[in-house]
């Protein structure tokens, strides 16, 4: 097992290299930049930033030096929050995405886990068209029309809410965005549940395991929850990294300091070393993220052994 | 001993006096809760980026030696008065004897001339030192030639007085000296700490209030600077200033009662009419220094080089509909390219372009035919705007307002960094572009149709016009000079060099229970001056 942790983090670093050279290359081909803006720089002035920002090197040998200072754990400073560095950025920003990713996740798994397993048992009854009726419903009506709806009907009409804002992480605060992102993983997960249960109930092992007289409740819990939960598993390992990392449209909207809108501000300021930090911490955590899933899967399927 | 008792009872009544209006004051200072609508980049000056919602911070938590009361008119900051030499080219300013930063050490004019050389220090590579360049010396230390310290700037009698000498006479000099680039740097503590001295633990400012939180993208936290010289006149205990970039966000916390004011922009162009009727005492829209027009690019070989195809595209525009229809009123119809406001100036615009829309559109559809035009022979026109809706909205009406002209028009949009580095290369036919002014002079607005200046993106260039600009920028009665400036401005839109459009309107949400607001031309509002009712 140790080994087999030892080599996937071994894999890790040249996957992390690869995308850490893509993204730095197609942020630089992308055109206008970090000092493009309503105003134009005296030539003198633009000259001052460009060398300020070692912008005036060529660029192999920015590469080198961004590559240099990532190996060192510096990721530089950010072209557009000049009292931060992007490293104090994500150190700031990520403890707001990973408490609203982890209770939306939490949330979801409470409600999409027993929803995707009362319509799989129930399957094609108007219990199950109704949870997939709503899950289809989840999974369409995006974020950025809930969350606006959610903040009006009880941020603003009905007032029990704060209709934005950080604070800490109050309670009141963290309800709106982590019911507005939970949404649609309920779901997805409720789906995905569904359809891995069906599945699990047809085969042979839990026909024997009715034969033997077991009850419903104990057929599925005992001997069908566990393998109609591995592709759910394959699913949260992504979604967990996608979910932490913060989403642009609820942040914006609640008005949450997390990391998802560095994503696209930092794109849109071609605030590159933003962008190159964001990205990479990214990398980092779907990596860990799939191994830790893929270590999960031995444990739930004894099929799979790493040894 | 009937004296005594009356003597006890006034003592008890003045004390229970004193003790209810301290009671009072404490329930009546508060901390302000403002929503802007970006973030602050530094609160070191010379790395601001140059946002409206930047400076509000800025003037809040510092203050130069000269400041704006509520409406914008100015009054004595750091300095309690100054004198101008004959030539105009000598500024000498007393620094208040009571002035302190943050930690109680005193302002001197030391920290205004290391602040004024760290701001054209070219290692700091500021974005705006260029305000500064009417300093002597100034431009040339910012291209990296000379030393900092050989800026036109002395600290004389022991730090009690600030002498400035510029190459130039500027008339608006002392509105200039409201602007951040003017601010003082606490030298003691940029000694000190070196770049760190911007960290909450470590900063110290000279303004009403001085931050002490900051929460990047959520909210930065100020309270009252005891040793502000005049901290016994501000109200406020301290102010939160939220970053909230969604506007339609930002009125739902202004409505749910988290902001106190929504500033810069407190609103979305689109909710102007229902919070007109819903939030009539709280919804404040004023004219403001600023304007939308479209750039016409006159390089050699384009279409728009010529005059008569440049006037008719501007003949042939409604620009009624771009205002109330479009825009809702958030912004006011204009034929000029200053907007109107500034005391004392009187915008001038092309008499033409006011005539019935029915006379305009035939006199634009023969001048098109004079320049070869027609629907048959149609003018294909590129037109760069920067994604936005609103911007979307303008060019497809304004496209369409051209169509009877033969004017096929091909709409480019792209986010606004490539957007202006396109219009700045001359990559664009027509090209949407809106400024609004550092200070408060109709000098800031006309620079930008000299010829070689950065923001004259369409290369305008007319050498009479160049000569009126320098004429002024010599003057020093500043009646005269305006007349001068009201010349040029006359030259350029009888020159068609630009199609003005829009004046912009600020917006801005104001809980009614707030004293000490008002709407100005600037749309500056020093948070000093704010209260809440009893």
């Amino acid at each position: 097992m140790l080994s087999y942790i030892i080599k996937r983090i071994g894999q890790a670093i040249p996957t992390l290299l690869i995308v850490i050279t893509v993204s730095f290359f197609l942020m630089r081909l992308a055109p206008g930049g970090p000092f493009d803006g309503e105003r134009q720089l005296p030539p003198e002035i633009e000259a001052n930033l460009m060398a300020a920002y070692h912008m005036d090197e060529p660029l192999w040998q920015q590469y080198v030096r961004y590559l240099d200072g990532i190996a060192h754990g510096d990721f530089g400073p950010s072209f557009k929050y000049k009292d931060f560095s992007v490293t104090d950025l994500i150190w700031q920003g990520f403890p707001v995405s990973l408490t609203l990713g982890a209770w939306a996740m939490l949330v979801a798994l409470i409600i999409g886990l027993p929803l995707g397993i009362i319509a799989a048992i129930k399957r094609n009854s108007a219990v199950d068209y109704l949870v997939m009726g709503i899950a289809l419903g989840g999974i369409a009506v995006p974020s950025f029309v809930i969350a606006p709806i959610l903040a009006l009907v009880f941020g603003v009409i009905l007032a029990w809410l704060p209709a934005g804002g950080w604070h800490d992480g109050a309670l009141p605060n963290l309800v709106m965005p982590v019911a507005a992102l939970a949404l649609a993983q309920i779901a997805a997960i409720a789906r995905l549940m569904r359809a891995s249960m069906i599945e699990v109930l047809g085969s042979q092992y839990i026909r024997t395991a009715r034969a033997k007289g077991l009850t419903p409740t104990e057929v599925i819990l005992r001997h069908a929850l566990r393998p109609a939960l591995l592709p759910v598993l394959s699913y949260l390992g992504p979604a967990i990294a996608a979910i932490v990392t913060g989403s642009v449209v609820i942040e914006q909207i609640f008005g949450l300091p997390g990391i998802g809108r560095y994503f696209v501000q930092g794109a849109l300021n071609r605030d590159y070393t933003l962008v190159m930090g964001v990205v990479v911490f990214y990398a980092i955590l779907i990596i860990v993220m799939n191994l830790i899933v893929d270590l999960l899967y031995s444990v739930l399927d004894p099929q799979i052994r790493y040894d | 001993m009937k004296a005594t008792t009356s003597l006890l009872g006034t003592l008890l009544f003045s004390a229970s006096v004193a003790s209810l209006a301290f009671t009072s004051q404490q329930a009546e200072a508060r901390t302000l809760q403002m929503g802007l609508g970006g973030e602050l980049a530094s609160f070191d000056t010379s790395q601001v980026a140059g946002g409206v919602w930047e400076a509000q911070v800025l003037m809040d938590v510092f203050e130069g030696l000269v400041k704006k009361d509520p409406k914008g008119n100015l009054l004595p900051g750091m300095a309690t008065d100054w004198v101008v030499s004959k030539d105009g080219k000598t500024w000498t300013f007393r620094i208040r004897s009571n002035a302190k930063w943050s930690d109680g050490t005193p302002v001197t004019a030391d920290d205004f001339v290391f602040g004024w050389q760290h701001m054209l220090d070219p290692k700091n590579a500021s974005k705006y030192a260029f305000m500064l360049y009417p300093v002597k010396n100034a431009k040339a230390i910012n291209e990296g030639k000379p030393a900092p310290d050989t800026l036109g700037v002395k600290s004389l009698d022991d730090g009690n007085t600030f002498q400035v000498t510029l190459n130039e006479p500027v008339p608006y000099f002392e509105e200039l000296m409201t602007h951040f680039t003017a601010y003082p740097l606490p030298k003691h503590t940029v000694e000190k700490y070196g770049t760190d001295w911007v960290k909450m633990s470590n900063i110290v400012t000279n303004g009403a209030f001085t931050p002490t939180d900051w929460v990047s993208q959520s909210s930065i936290k100020t309270v009252k600077n005891p040793d502000y010289y005049d901290a016994r006149q501000v109200a406020l205990d301290g102010i939160v200033y939220n970053n909230i970039e969604n506007l339609n966000a930002m009125v739902s916390r202004y409505r749910g009662g988290q902001l106190d004011i929504a500033h810069s922009h407190g609103f979305p162009v689109t909710q102007l009419k229902s919070l007109k009727r819903t939030l009539p005492e709280d919804t404040h829209t004023a004219p403001w220094l600023g304007n939308e027009y479209y750039v016409l690019n006159q390089r050699e070989g384009e279409p728009t080089a010529d005059l008569r195809v440049r006037k008719a595209l501007s003949l042939a525009i409604r620009r009624d509909i771009l205002a109330e229809k479009i825009s809702q009123g958030a912004f006011d119809a204009t034929t000029a390219f200053v907007p109107s406001g500034i005391h004392g100036y009187q915008p001038q615009s092309n008499d033409e372009l006011s005539k019935p829309y029915a006379e305009r559109l035939k006199e634009a559809k023969e001048l098109m035919k004079e320049a070869g035009y027609s629907p048959e022979h149609p003018l294909n026109l590129h037109l760069r705007f920067n994604s936005d809706d609103w911007n979307r909205s303008n060019a497809v009406a304004i496209s369409s307002m051209w169509q009877p002209l033969g004017v096929k028009t091909e709409l480019d949009n792209t986010e606004a960094t490539v957007h202006y580095q396109s219009i700045a290369r001359g990559d664009f036919d027509v090209a949407r572009a809106g400024w609004v002014a550092d200070y408060n002079d109709p000098q800031n607005f006309l620079t930008l149709m000299e010829t070689g200046v950065g923001n004259n993106y369409g290369a305008y260039s007319n050498n009479e016009y160049d000569k009126l600009m320098q004429q002024a920028a010599a003057t020093m009665d500043q009646g005269k000079r305006y007349q001068l400036l009201e010349q040029a401005e006359k030259l350029a839109m009888d020159d068609y060099a630009v199609i003005p459009l829009l004046t912009q309107v600020s917006r801005n949400l104001v809980n009614p229970h707030i004293n000490g607001w008002e709407d100005n031309i600037s749309d500056d509002h020093p948070s000093r001056w704010i209260s809440f009712d009893k």
